[in-house]
């Protein structure tokens, strides 16, 4: 764990130091002071980009694994419940009608990533068979589906030339256009739902077993539960209303985490927030740094992330 | 008067759904400091028994107490101190040590964001030592064999260090010397003053243990009593269908069918 909170911090310092001005590769510290505009780009662009693909990636796994443990399901992902398909047609939604200002992206994201989760919570305590955690996992489809078939709708309509390259790049995410405004609000919000999701690491526990077992063991899982996925689906919104859609990170990186530390929550948590940050910090610099134009942070995520799956599930466990 | 009962039923009426009663006027005492064993065929409801007993099912009529004080007024944490139970089956998803399984125990004994400390592994250890599976404690629950996530399910419940001990068949998937420890184990906890309820198919095994017996029959009817009063032949052959015959031999129990 000290390890891994090591090689995030020395990762931060290599990344905020590479980038393509002057040129391409890295920019010697020295430079900063000599170079206004390298010294400009460095703490006004660069800075609270790096900063926030941290942050993205910790945010992003950290919410995976509480929600894989929560829902016994390792194949969940973060944005499941509504959150990640909801604030996409959020987006979508504000391209088409504010033109493409930026501020309005964001907030309309955030918003229907909320509205998102709500509905999924509503539709799930409507649904009439089932425990509650397979009713919330149907809503959280069914809700996603609702959504994307209405972004579908609004890509049909949107202008081809204009509206409809905006909207697929932020499908496929990406921190190109960051700056402090959005780290400023984002990082209130990411920093509250991470602390609660750590704080409960030992209780989330209880959460894995069957709601007879937790009843048996005198515990009362339903308060515990809803702070959790408010915690999660908050800090999600916030971050992916900002970079757009980025899958796999949340699926893949608690898997690693819960190869390397257990499963146990006191330990994968914890794992998750440290290797997610790495991970979201890995791909979002080499998402700026391959190309001369950007590779959308989406891509790079699945690219990845896809890679590191097959390696951990052809691997044996790193464990004892 | 004397203290109150460690479990008692009175008049309790249970309804699975629609149906007709799973169980009916049903009343009963265990005292504190006695093993209790609730007999029955298959399908009788003994299962339920338990699960009522947890508060997991509630009653539709009648009345549940527990050390003399009604169920529905405990917190799920003073019911979770008070007594546990030893499910027959549990499904498990993810691979956490036999440790950190056991340690779930420790939940209605810890604050809300609290982690287990020193002592609730010491506790942990000691009852892993008791059902002889401390040597797999770093080991993955889910390369356990049946008969070991038995006994991991038992460390978990005397984690919880509860009075009262409900065992949904406990002898399930055990080999002759896990079921010799569990009856020791059973007995020590008994002789230790507390109180535990199980369920059994096998007559035998009441028959080794228990002070009283709760004869379930199909359809929802109950017979309880001390156990020599009822463990006879003719109260066994009405239970279970079949003529059965009851014989002692070196001072215990055995059955004939």
């Amino acid at each position: 764990m000290t390890l891994l909170s090591v090689v995030l911090v020395a990762a931060i310092v290599v990344a905020l130091l590479l980038g393509r001005y002057p040129k391409p590769g890295f920019t010697a510290p020295r430079t900063l002071f000599s170079d206004p505009l390298a010294g400009q780009i460095f703490f006004r662009l660069r800075m609270p980009r790096v900063l926030l693909s941290v942050l993205l990636g910790m945010t992003l796994a950290t919410s995976g694994a509480v929600f894989q443990l929560m829902f016994s399901n390792p194949l969940v992902e973060p944005g499941f419940l509504g959150v990640t398909q909801g604030a996409a047609f959020g987006a979508v939604l504000a391209i088409l009608l504010f033109a493409g200002s930026l501020a309005a992206i964001q907030v309309s994201a955030a918003l229907c990533g909320i509205l998102g989760l709500g509905l999924a919570y509503l539709l799930a305590r409507k649904i009439r068979f089932g425990g509650w955690i397979l009713r919330l996992i149907l809503a959280g489809l069914a809700v996603s589906a609702l959504f994307t078939a209405g972004i579908g709708i609004f890509k049909y309509a949107a202008d081809p030339l204009t509206q409809l390259p905006e909207i697929t790049f932020w499908l496929l995410g990406g921190l190109s256009h960051i700056s402090w405004g959005e780290l400023l609000w984002v990082f209130p919000v990411a920093c509250i739902g991470l602390s609660l999701m750590l704080l409960f690491r030992w209780r989330v526990n209880l959460l894995t077993l069957s709601d007879e077992t937790a009843f048996a063991l005198g515990t009362a899982p339903q308060r515990v539960r809803l702070v959790l996925i408010v915690a999660a689906t908050l800090s999600v919104a916030a971050v992916i209303s900002v970079s757009g859609i980025v899958l796999w990170l949340g699926l893949i990186v608690p898997h690693l985490a819960r190869r390397i530390f257990g499963a146990d929550g006191r330990y994968s948590l914890p794992g998750s927030l440290l290797i997610g940050g790495s991970f979201g910090l890995v791909c979002d610099t080499l998402a700026r740094m391959l190309l001369p134009g950007e590779i959308p942070l989406g891509i790079m995520s699945s690219l990845l992330g896809a890679i590191l799956f097959a390696v951990i599930l052809t691997r044996r466990g790193f464990r004892q | 008067m004397s203290d109150p009962a460690a479990l008692a039923f009175s008049e309790v009426f249970f309804t699975h759904g629609g149906d007709a009663p799973r169980i009916r006027n049903c009343s009963f005492e265990v005292p504190e400091g006695s093993i209790t064993a609730i007999l029955g065929p298959n399908g009788a409801g003994k299962t339920t028994l338990l699960h009522l007993a947890l508060g997991w099912l509630q009653p539709d009529g009648g009345r549940i107490s527990l050390f003399g004080r009604d169920l529905d007024a405990f917190t799920p944490r003073q019911r979770g101190t008070t007594q546990s139970l030893l499910p027959q089956k549990e499904p498990t998803g993810f691979e956490f040590t036999v440790l950190e399984y056991v340690l779930l125990g420790r939940a209605p004994h810890l604050k809300p964001l609290a982690a287990p400390g020193e002592r609730d592994i010491r506790i942990a250890t000691n009852a892993l030592s008791r059902t002889t599976i401390l040597p797999l404690e770093y080991q993955s629950i889910s390369r356990l064999s049946g008969g070991e996530t038995q006994l991991l399910l038992l460390a978990r419940s005397l984690t919880q260090e509860p009075k009262l001990l409900l065992l949904d068949e406990p002898m399930n998937h055990l080999d002759l010397r896990h079921r010799k420890g569990m009856l020791e184990l059973l007995l020590d906890w008994r002789a230790a003053g507390k109180t535990s309820v199980l369920t059994t198919h096998n007559p035998e095994t009441a028959a080794a243990l228990a002070d009283h017996l709760i004869l379930v029959f199909p359809g929802g009817g109950m017979v309880c009593g001390a156990f020599a009063e009822l463990f006879t032949g003719e109260h066994l052959s009405a239970l279970y269908g079949l003529p059965i015959r009851t014989f002692d031999h070196d001072g215990r129990c055995y059955v004939d069918y």
